[in-house]
């Protein structure tokens, strides 16, 4: 007994160095990127540099940032590479981002009218994303719900308990699609819209994975979802389906060099190996089916693979960046304390409000009028949310302890009255003559 | 065998309680210390008031309180009539229910419950199935009903076993005597067995209570982010280690774990169990007339095809392509072992570095504890073993929050680079919280070690070290290798701790490789996979324990007083 536990122990010993012994130079990178993608990216580029080695720090966007933020100077991870481009935007601000410039030069300057580069040169484009819906087939046959084509279509009663979607304060890609639905239909609109594609979801996932996932696996029906999410399921030959809608924007996934890095030089290195020919095919495998900056590759893609650069997909709308950073805490505080904090009362709002509208075939009912507005009108309008001072305000820092108490009470008044709203919407709703 | 302070003993000692202050007091003191804070260092309750204004938290809080009751409820309901027949009848179930105690322990709750929703979820197989054929669902995987089902089956065994070892413990005659006065069936159990093995329960349901209250992994896959240790995670790693209310909600779980703790000994301590005899004449076991026998085993073939049904989920997702609104997954594969034999052979190897040397070290460390607190008279030394035992009510969430804020910025000699950041800080963590477990398999095996073998040794010349390296150790290895097994098998199922901790993958345990295959599509199946062997491994480890745990139990019954 004595005897194996020494063994164990002599093993333990030797092992213990084992993570020591690695030598040449580590890049970390932080990303939210899934498994599949980053052991391709992994694999390959340490094949081409067999004396680099690259370490995966997997964080969704919020926390990859907040971890970027508290690393000391000097012990920061190299490189950042996400989906969403205001948290890049978040990440320049405050400093933490090298300037880079532009890379590969056979990549184009724009798609469509969005620079696929940062044009201040903080980030550079990787991979572009649109977002759009993804169902699953079998689910829509054996409920009867017919397939959507625009995010207009999903606020309708067919719709409701089939959807899901994420929230924007534990997804970078559901900011975005939120973001894109307001810049596209405008603040109020949007949001009337916005809330009642949630008042007909059955959930508000944690990560912007559950709604794949559950979509893949037959829980949902309909998804939001990035397309990658939607084109690799496809391509793993699960029973889905993907469109974009008109409402949609082409908007680039990022990659950007960290300030106060170990190893730059290493860092950069892995930058351009993902928007060189190379790192670029890796894009087209079939669990990773993302679309690529480099124009030329698509000649590789298999048939069907949807190439921006082609003018077949439509997006309507130019993405402001700086418009989504400036109310980048706003927007996801509002939609926590209006949506997913309060998804249950506003699903019984949705619900009451779809009831009335079956029970009244169509005819006007002023109540039913006011319910509406008290179910799906944003808590505060586009003025008060470009406010410089709530802005500021949703900014500040967190040991700033006055600020986080003030921020604190307007996010309670926030939920506070949504709740109210859809309790008092719920009931005129059911009242509506 | 009184002895005198002993200088290398009192070293010893010091250095453990060292130990323990570094990677357990402090840490926690300098979350409960955050949370009181008003940035300059003076005292606040702001932190707590703004925690109460916020509604979510309050919801936050009443839903941890409504999950953990619940389960706690519906686990005693499983578990009562289970451990009544294994201990008072006469029947072959027996063997079905020791299985049952063991099966969900083997596989950590947040693996089962991703292979649940497949099973159990909106379009599971059940729901598919009663649709089909009954034209309705039943929502057994939404929100909290979800979580509460998942740790029910996961965490039954604690009451069953608890109780079980309770019940065994009644002397007969109590029962007997209860029978002469003319009670039977469900009076006789409510009146006397049930309030004589009492403790046992308590201890098992306050242990479930714990756990379930603080479980991090199994909302998270399932969802759902209105309660507490959800609430805290986020908290902490989107708004950022400097969110005070993380750390409120740290101090809430501390104070739940704690108190239920300490509530379920003073409830023991405050009523008399104690029986005249105890232990002697092992009640007669009960034979079954055809009706019972058809109900015991109709509830032990339910509980285990339930207790079942992850594990079975599991190797289904392990094996298929496509499980996608269909009863059965579809076409067969044994693409995603290939997938992790290349891409996670690391995280397995972590996994048996990180839980390995963490079980050594608390082994080593519970080894001369019970030295300390049995053999020696060294003034505090009771403390040690109640540090031990605050381990067993904290948090792994909290632990790791704690790590992370203490340990900021510590750097590791040899440029190893910081110390969150290095693979040590899973093996501190892991062995933290499992030197309970391996504290109470050191000090049963010491307490049946009897003193006169050590003055033996050393009326034939050996000095103390010796007689402990040659006799004392050797004697107790069967508790130490139990010890062991027991701490290596609860780390490599850890995740709250995990996730807080893992700041690369290189540096990730299997659990985190199962969290993280759990974030795609083509994931899913890869993560099954790892999740197969997680259970493989923990397995054959329980077994193991199982085995040596028999074999040393005679070779030290001799010595037994």
């Amino acid at each position: 007994m004595i005897a194996s536990l020494r063994l164990t122990l002599a093993a333990a010993v030797a092992a213990a160095f084992l993570p020591l012994a690695a030598s040449g130079e580590t890049i970390t990178v932080v990303t939210s990127f899934p498994k599949e993608l980053t052991a391709a990216y992994k694999k390959a580029f340490e094949a081409k540099f067999p004396s680099d080695k690259l370490e995966i720090l997997n964080k969704n966007t919020a926390a990859g940032i907040a971890y970027v933020r508290e690393q000391p100077v000097g012990q920061r991870p190299e490189v950042f590479w996400a989906s969403a481009p205001d948290a890049f935007e978040v990440l320049a601000k405050a400093k933490l981002l090298q300037k880079i410039g532009p890379g590969n030069p056979a990549i184009p300057a724009k798609v469509g009218n969005y620079p696929v580069n940062d044009p201040e040169g903080f980030y550079r484009g990787q991979a572009l994303a649109g977002y759009g819906l993804m169902w699953n087939t079998r689910y829509m046959k054996a409920n009867n719900v017919p397939e959507p084509k625009e995010w207009a279509d999903l606020v309708r009663p067919a719709y409701f308990g089939h959807l899901a979607i994420s929230s924007p304060s534990r997804s970078g890609t559901t900011h975005l699609t939120v973001e894109t639905i307001l810049q596209g239909e405008g603040w109020a609109k949007g949001w009337e819209q916005m809330l009642a594609i949630c008042g007909n979801s059955a959930a508000i996932t944690e990560r912007s994975f559950g709604v794949p996932d559950g979509v893949s696996n037959g829980q949902y029906g309909i998804g939001l979802v990035i397309d990658f999410f939607g084109l690799a399921a496809k391509n793993s030959g699960m029973p889905v389906e993907f469109v974009y809608p008109s409402v949609t924007s082409i908007v680039p996934a990022n990659i950007a060099l960290i300030e106060g890095a170990k190893s730059s030089a290493a860092g950069m290195r892995f930058i351009d190996f993902t928007l060189s020919e190379e790192g670029q095919t890796l894009l087209l495998q079939k669990e990773i089916s993302r679309l690529p900056v480099l124009p030329s590759i698509y000649a590789k893609a298999p048939a069907g693979y949807p190439n921006p650069f082609g003018g077949k997909i439509q997006a309507k709308v130019n993405f402001d960046s700086n418009l989504s950073e400036s109310r980048y805490f706003i927007v996801r505080s509002m939609f926590d304390q209006m949506i997913t904090f309060r998804h249950k009362e506003l699903v019984a709002a949705t619900k009451a409000i779809h009831d009335a509208e079956r029970r009244l075939k169509g005819k006007a009912s002023p109540q039913l009028a006011e319910a509406r507005k008290l179910a799906f009108s944003p808590i505060i309008d586009e003025r008060a949310a470009s406010d410089e001072k709530l802005q500021a305000l949703f900014r500040a820092e967190k040991s700033n302890a006055e600020a986080t108490k003030q921020k604190a009470k307007v996010e309670e008044d926030w939920a506070t009255k949504a709740k109210a709203n859809y309790a008092r919407a719920a009931e005129l709703a059911s009242s509506a003559k | 065998m009184q002895r005198g302070v002993h200088w290398g003993t009192a070293s010893v000692a010091l250095a453990i309680g060292a130990f323990l202050f570094v990677f357990l007091v402090a840490p926690v003191l300098a979350v409960v210390y955050t949370a009181f804070s008003d940035g300059q260092g003076g005292f606040t309750l702001a932190h707590f008031a703004s925690f109460a204004q916020i509604s979510l938290m309050r919801e936050s809080f009443a839903n941890s309180l409504y999950v953990a009751t619940t389960t706690v409820i519906l686990a005693t309901v499983i578990a009562v009539p289970l451990a009544y027949l294994t201990v008072r009848f006469q029947f072959r179930g027996a063997v079905a229910i020791q299985t049952l105690g063991v099966l969900p322990l083997v596989m950590p709750a947040f693996v089962g419950a991703a292979a649940m929703q497949l099973i159990f979820g909106r379009s599971g197989a059940v729901n598919l199935i009663l649709k089909e054929n009954f034209g309705f669902t039943l929502p057994i995987m939404e929100g909290l009903n979800g979580v509460v089902f998942v740790e029910t089956l996961h965490y039954f065994p604690f009451i069953l076993l608890n109780l079980a070892a309770s019940l065994a413990a009644i002397d007969s005659s109590m029962e007997e005597a209860a029978q002469n006065l003319g009670a039977s069936g469900w009076r006789l159990f409510r009146k006397v067995v049930f309030p004589l093995a009492l403790p046992g329960y308590i201890a098992g349901a306050s242990l479930v209570f714990i756990k379930v209250f603080d479980d991090l992994g199994t909302p998270l896959v399932l969802n759902v982010t209105n309660m507490l240790a959800p609430q805290a995670y986020l908290r902490v790693t989107s708004i950022g280690l400097e969110d005070p209310i993380g750390y409120v909600i740290c101090v809430i779980l501390v104070a739940f774990s704690i108190g239920a703790m300490a509530g379920s000994w003073w409830f023991v301590k405050r009523r008399d169990f104690a029986l005249v005899s105890r232990g002697g004449a092992q009640a007669p076991k009960r034979k079954l007339n055809g009706l019972q026998t058809a109900l015991a085993y109709g509830w032990i073939v339910g509980v285990l095809l339930l207790v079942l049904s992850p594990h079975i989920g599991l190797l289904l997702m392990s094996l298929f392509k496509v499980w996608s609104f269909s009863v059965l997954p579809e076409q067969f594969t044994l693409a995603h072992y290939a997938t992790v034999f290349a891409d996670s052979k690391q995280m397995i190897w972590n996994t048996l570095l990180y839980c390995g040397l963490a079980a050594l070290l608390d082994v080593i460390l519970g080894t001369a504890i019970a030295y300390i607190v049995l053999r020696t008279t060294l003034p505090g030394r009771q403390l040690l073993d109640h540090l031990v035992t605050v381990a067993l009510a904290m948090p792994g969430l909290v632990l790791g929050i704690g790590y992370l804020r203490t340990f900021k910025g510590w750097e590791l000699p040899f440029d190893m680079g910081a110390l969150t950041a290095s693979w040590l800080i899973f093996v501190i963590a892991y062995a933290v919280r499992r030197l309970p477990y391996a504290l109470r398999s050191c000090m049963a095996a010491l307490t049946q070690v009897h003193p006169a073998l050590e003055e033996a040794a050393e009326n034939v010349g050996a000095g103390r070290w010796r007689t402990i390296r040659r006799v004392v150790v050797p004697l107790m290895a069967g508790g130490i290798v139990a010890g062991f097994v027991t701490s290596f098998i609860t780390a490599a199922g850890e995740i709250s701790e995990t996730i807080l901790l893992t700041s690369r993958e290189s540096l990730a345990p299997m659990s985190y490789g199962i969290y993280l295959y759990f974030q795609s599509i083509a994931g899913r199946g890869p993560g099954a996979a790892l999740g197969v062997l997680a259970v493989a491994i923990v397995a054959l480890g329980t077994y193991v324990s199982h085995k040596l745990a028999a074999a040393a139990a005679p070779h030290q019954s001799g010595d037994r007083k």
